[in-house]
């Protein structure tokens, strides 16, 4: 019987190699539907009228003139008169036309009337945020931090934070919804295909509409872009299937730019006083923070600082600011990018107070991480990002990048996440023409999941990647798990290997009799089922499959522990220059090293990476979800002032993936999120090390380099 | 309706298009605001870049019209007929004249490869060729395309195969979401075949109009100068 355990590393043909993306062509030409781009016949327009104010009563709606316009079909009340909103942007009412102008003129002409209460949108600390704007959730103590202190000899201290920030997924949220009788198809633009039936179920049941779970088809064939914000079936996916209910016909409803950016989706913020301490070799002694940030009207969690190094004698206290802006949703790594930007800009300010290159400072703290061999990960990736920055030739000590105008500096930061695998179910079907299929209701994020899919299997079955179809994106396959978490990557490919271990020992049953062998003498590799050790003994895959008879055979597989681990670390290191007449932060190079365990597929894995590096340069560089206390609106709801990085922007990339041994034995652990938690303090580092002094916010703009600069010529903390 | 309708905006710009403001209650008649954004969407296009003022850029606001059907008279804001040559075809619609052509195209021809992502002229996931020339479609009115060369990348494309640009987009992985991909490959093939001979920091400063969320840009900066080699030995056009 074939083992489903991951062949070593000479045993494997694609598995670790480098496959181009499964859907590269239909994507790169235009092909690929998303859900913004179903049509279908008779489809109507849905559009919302959303509360301009953050906080108020909805006192009276007005339909009757928008009903009256030209195409309008139907309204349905999402917030009713009498109800509150609770921040600017709240959809209240959704309407459908038979065209998108005429939809958008409708929803413009709602007239609704609010009372007016009041509101918090600032990111403000809890003095001037209040008390009932302010939830303290963490108060920890470990060890003694004042006798810490008392034993520190050197003591830094300073301010650190980012703002709130948001997912901007290109494809914004939306579906479009059409029932057939008591059956509804939703196109959603979905992490969640499996998940995405029972949130109809339930949304639509609030609103007095009963559908069976199993009546409910959900379809996300490509979707563009999640990052963690399109889990639920959220309001409007819920007000557009009432639309298509009440008027009987398809309704296609995607929120626009300015809505998705002001609701859809936001990253907390979190800014820090931190004090921390170290005997004069560096040995970190003390720890203490007082930090808060904001998630919207619920609290995001308490962060645990201090990152990665369990300093002996810690202090730390987070308090939520509950503020009227659109809802945090988890951003990549939730909690984590804060973590690493507080954590790591403190520590290498306390390095530059102890004239210590930060790595050696970080090195020789390693002994504080207490996760089992990270450490030694960690080492490892130490050397290599050096290597590949050229750290220790480049590397000067705070502030001493010479006396002209533009000034390099180098910072780095390291980080860990989690990972794993979600609950995931595959069926593998291998045809008696020799056609193999794999299908999962599991999703591609443009991570590379159904690329992953095709490699596990075909290398199980041994068989070339074009061989295998995969079947993802539709609930009506096995069940899968949401993809969040850096989890799908191991859910789809441990389920997968199963399942094609199972579909391939039935087939290897039938063809043993024809070998003279018995099935566990036997092995799928290079398009045959060979006798082991003994390929003149075989048969092509073809002629294996034509002895299955009539019908098909397939093999089922879930998510299997022994195939998968938990836990990686990584380092990146940025290189800078700063223009200090202009303050404009160039990147010049970027090392990312990463490990994940066992690497499915080294392009789209290296693709993760590049891809995290260039949004954490983005949030280094440019994110800030700008709220007005005024209006209690976003200022920038758009995608001029709410900027992205082009491809100007980024500088070099090196990206490195940890593999080998000591590496590919973990088993596959995922990668999505750990490579974004650490630009943003790499670069805040280089940045404190090229100008002498540091930036204590995010994102670091001109004019905080500048005044930051400012603070450096009146004598300020360098 | 909305508390600060006057307010001048934080950056000092112009008022954006009043589609933004959903609650204010008198509005001009939308085609018109729609012309007047566009006017400014020249503009717009030309500092769209994240990164900096791109001299040399290729994406330009689309050319007014030497001659639309329309010359002259008042239209709208009923349907007119309305004639677009697209991908080599003749397309007739009846549409309103505020459609712009990234839904003439999207909603009413189902030709759905280029998106509508920020829909104001930043991003250029809407980029389409008219008369050889990258423009933001989401910007340009369809009614004002008329009477040009529309190419969309369902025309770019071969009826088998990959047209070089998007072969050498999948051989550079440089996708991923692949949500702004389409509008990366016309704005690619239209910098390419306007330059022939793309350097590493030319293209950068080129293709600023363009924006990816997932993070592509190292394989996009492959992409382009593997897809101009082949683009020389093949010819441009599929
Ligand atoms: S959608 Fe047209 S430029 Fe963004
Ligand atoms: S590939 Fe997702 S936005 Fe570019």
């Amino acid at each position: 019987m074939a083992d489903y355990h991951w062949p070593p590393a000479n045993r494997r043909a694609l598995i670790g190699k480098r496959e181009k993306r499964i859907d590269g062509p239909v994507k790169s030409s235009g092909r690929a539907k998303y859900s913004y781009d179903i049509n279908r016949p008779g489809m109507l327009w849905g559009k919302m009228a959303t509360s301009p104010y953050a906080h108020a009563k909805v006192t009276r709606i007005d339909t009757s003139a928008a009903e009256a316009m030209p195409g309008v079909k139907g309204v349905v009340t999402i917030v009713p008169e009498g109800q509150e909103v609770l921040w600017a942007g709240q959809e209240i009412v959704a309407i459908a036309a038979d065209s998108e102008e005429r939809a958008e003129a409708a929803a413009d002409a709602i007239k609704i009337d609010y009372e007016p209460l009041p509101y918090l949108v600032t990111d403000a600390d809890p003095e001037h945020a209040g008390a009932e704007h302010s939830k303290q959730l963490e108060a920890r103590v470990t060890g003694n931090p004042d006798q810490g202190f008392q034993q520190a000899e050197v003591i830094s201290e300073g301010h650190y934070g980012l703002p709130v920030i948001t997912h901007c997924c290109l494809e914004t949220h939306g579906q479009v919804t059409e029932w057939n009788g008591d059956d509804l198809t939703v196109w959603s633009t979905t992490q969640n295909v499996s998940g995405m039936a029972g949130e109809y179920v339930d949304g639509l049941k609030q609103q007095g509409i009963t559908v069976a779970a199993n009546n409910v088809h959900v379809i996300s064939h490509y979707m563009g872009g999640g990052f963690g914000s399109k889990f639920a079936a959220d309001t409007w996916g819920i007000a557009c299937a009432q639309l298509s209910k009440k008027t009987g016909r398809p309704v296609k409803m995607m929120l626009e730019r300015d809505h998705e950016l002001m609701v859809a989706g936001a990253r907390p913020s979190m800014h820090a006083h931190v004090k921390v301490g170290a005997k004069r070799d560096g040995t970190l002694v003390a720890w203490d923070s007082e930090s808060w940030g904001t998630g919207g009207p619920s609290d995001a969690g308490a962060p645990r600082l201090p990152y990665i190094f369990e300093v002996p004698n810690v202090r730390a206290r987070h308090t939520a600011i509950l503020t009227n802006i659109g809802p945090a949703r988890a951003w990549r790594a939730p909690n984590h990018p804060q973590m690493a930007l507080i954590s790591n800009a403190a520590m290498e300010d306390l390095a530059a107070k102890l004239n210590m290159d930060p790595v050696d400072f970080m090195l020789k703290n390693m002994n504080l991480v207490t996760a089992p061999d990270r450490a030694k990960t960690y080492q490892e990736e130490f050397a290599k990002a050096s290597e590949l920055m050229d750290w220790k030739s480049k590397w000067h000590p705070r502030g001493k990048s010479g006396a002209g105008p533009l000034k390099r500096g180098l910072g780095v930061s390291l980080h860990t996440w989690g990972g794993r695998g979600n609950l995931s179910n595959c069926l593998v079907t291998i045809h008696p023409d020799g056609s193999v299929e794999t299908s999962l209701g599991s999703q591609d994020l443009g991570t590379g999941t159904r690329t992953v899919i095709a490699i596990v299997t075909a290398e199980t079955l041994g068989l070339p990647l074009e061989a295998v179809k995969v079947n993802i994106g539709e609930n009506k396959y096995p069940p899968a798990g949401a993809s969040g978490g850096s989890t799908t990557v191991s859910g789809v490919s441990t389920s997968t290997r199963r399942a094609a271990t199972e579909a391939l020992n039935s087939l290897l049953a039938k063809v043993a009799p024809s070998l003279g062998a018995t099935p566990d003498q036997l092995e799928a590799w290079g398009g045959k089922i060979q006798v082991k050790g003994n390929a003149a003994k075989s048969i092509s895959w073809k002629q294996a499959c034509a002895k299955m008879g009539a019908s098909s055979i397939s093999g089922t597989g879930k998510t299997s522990n022994d195939l998968m681990s938990s836990g990686v670390g990584g380092v990146q290191m940025s290189e800078v220059e700063v223009d200090t007449e202009t303050g404009i932060v160039k990147i010049i190079k970027h090392v990312s090293v990463q490990d994940c365990g066992l690497v499915i597929d080294v392009r789209t894995a290296e693709s993760q990476v590049y891809g995290a590096a260039i949004m954490g340069i983005t949030y280094a560089l440019f994110e800030e979800k700008i709220m007005d206390q005024v209006t209690g609106r976003c200022l920038n709801p758009n995608m001029e002032f709410y900027k992205l990085a082009s491809i100007a922007d980024i500088g070099e990339i090196v990206v490195h993936m940890m593999t080998g041994p000591g590496y590919d034995e973990r088993g596959t652990i995922g990668l999505g999120e750990p490579p974004v938690i650490s630009p943003g303090a790499a670069i805040s580092n280089a940045v404190a090390n090229a100008i002498g002094v540091r930036v204590p916010e995010l994102p670091l703009t001109p004019d905080r380099v500048l005044a930051a600069l400012g603070t450096l010529e009146k004598g300020g903390v360098a | 309706m909305s508390p600060h309708e006057d307010k001048p905006r934080p950056d000092g710009t112009e008022k954006p298009d009043e589609k933004r403001e959903k609650n204010a209650q008198e509005k001009k008649l939308r085609d018109l605001s729609r012309r007047s954004f566009i006017k400014g969407a020249g503009i717009a296009s030309v500092a769209a870049s994240a990164g900096a003022l791109l001299a040399d850029r290729v994406l330009e606001a689309a050319p007014r019209p030497q001659s639309g059907g329309m010359a002259g008279g008042v239209v709208g804001p009923g349907e007119v007929p309305i004639t677009l040559k697209i991908n080599g075809q003749i397309r007739k619609l009846n549409l309103e004249p505020r459609v712009m052509l990234l839904d003439a195209l999207r909603n009413h021809l189902d030709l759905t490869g280029a998106k509508k992502v920020c829909d104001r002229a930043t991003c250029g996931a809407c980029t389409v060729h008219l008369d050889g020339r990258a423009v933001y479609s989401c910007t340009t009115l369809a009614i004002d395309a008329q009477g040009h060369d529309i190419t969309t990348i369902e025309g770019l494309e071969p009826k088998e195969g990959l047209h070089p640009m998007s072969q050498a987009f999948w051989n550079n992985d440089a996708q991923q979401c692949g949500f702004c991909t389409p509008g990366f490959v016309m704005a690619c093939t239209a910098y390419v075949e306007h330059e022939p001979n793309p350097t590493y920091e030319g293209l950068q400063k080129s293709l600023g109009g363009n924006l990816c969320r997932c993070g592509t840009y190292m394989g996009i900066r492959e992409a382009v100068l593997e897809a101009a080699k082949t683009m020389k030995t093949k010819g441009g056009r599929a």
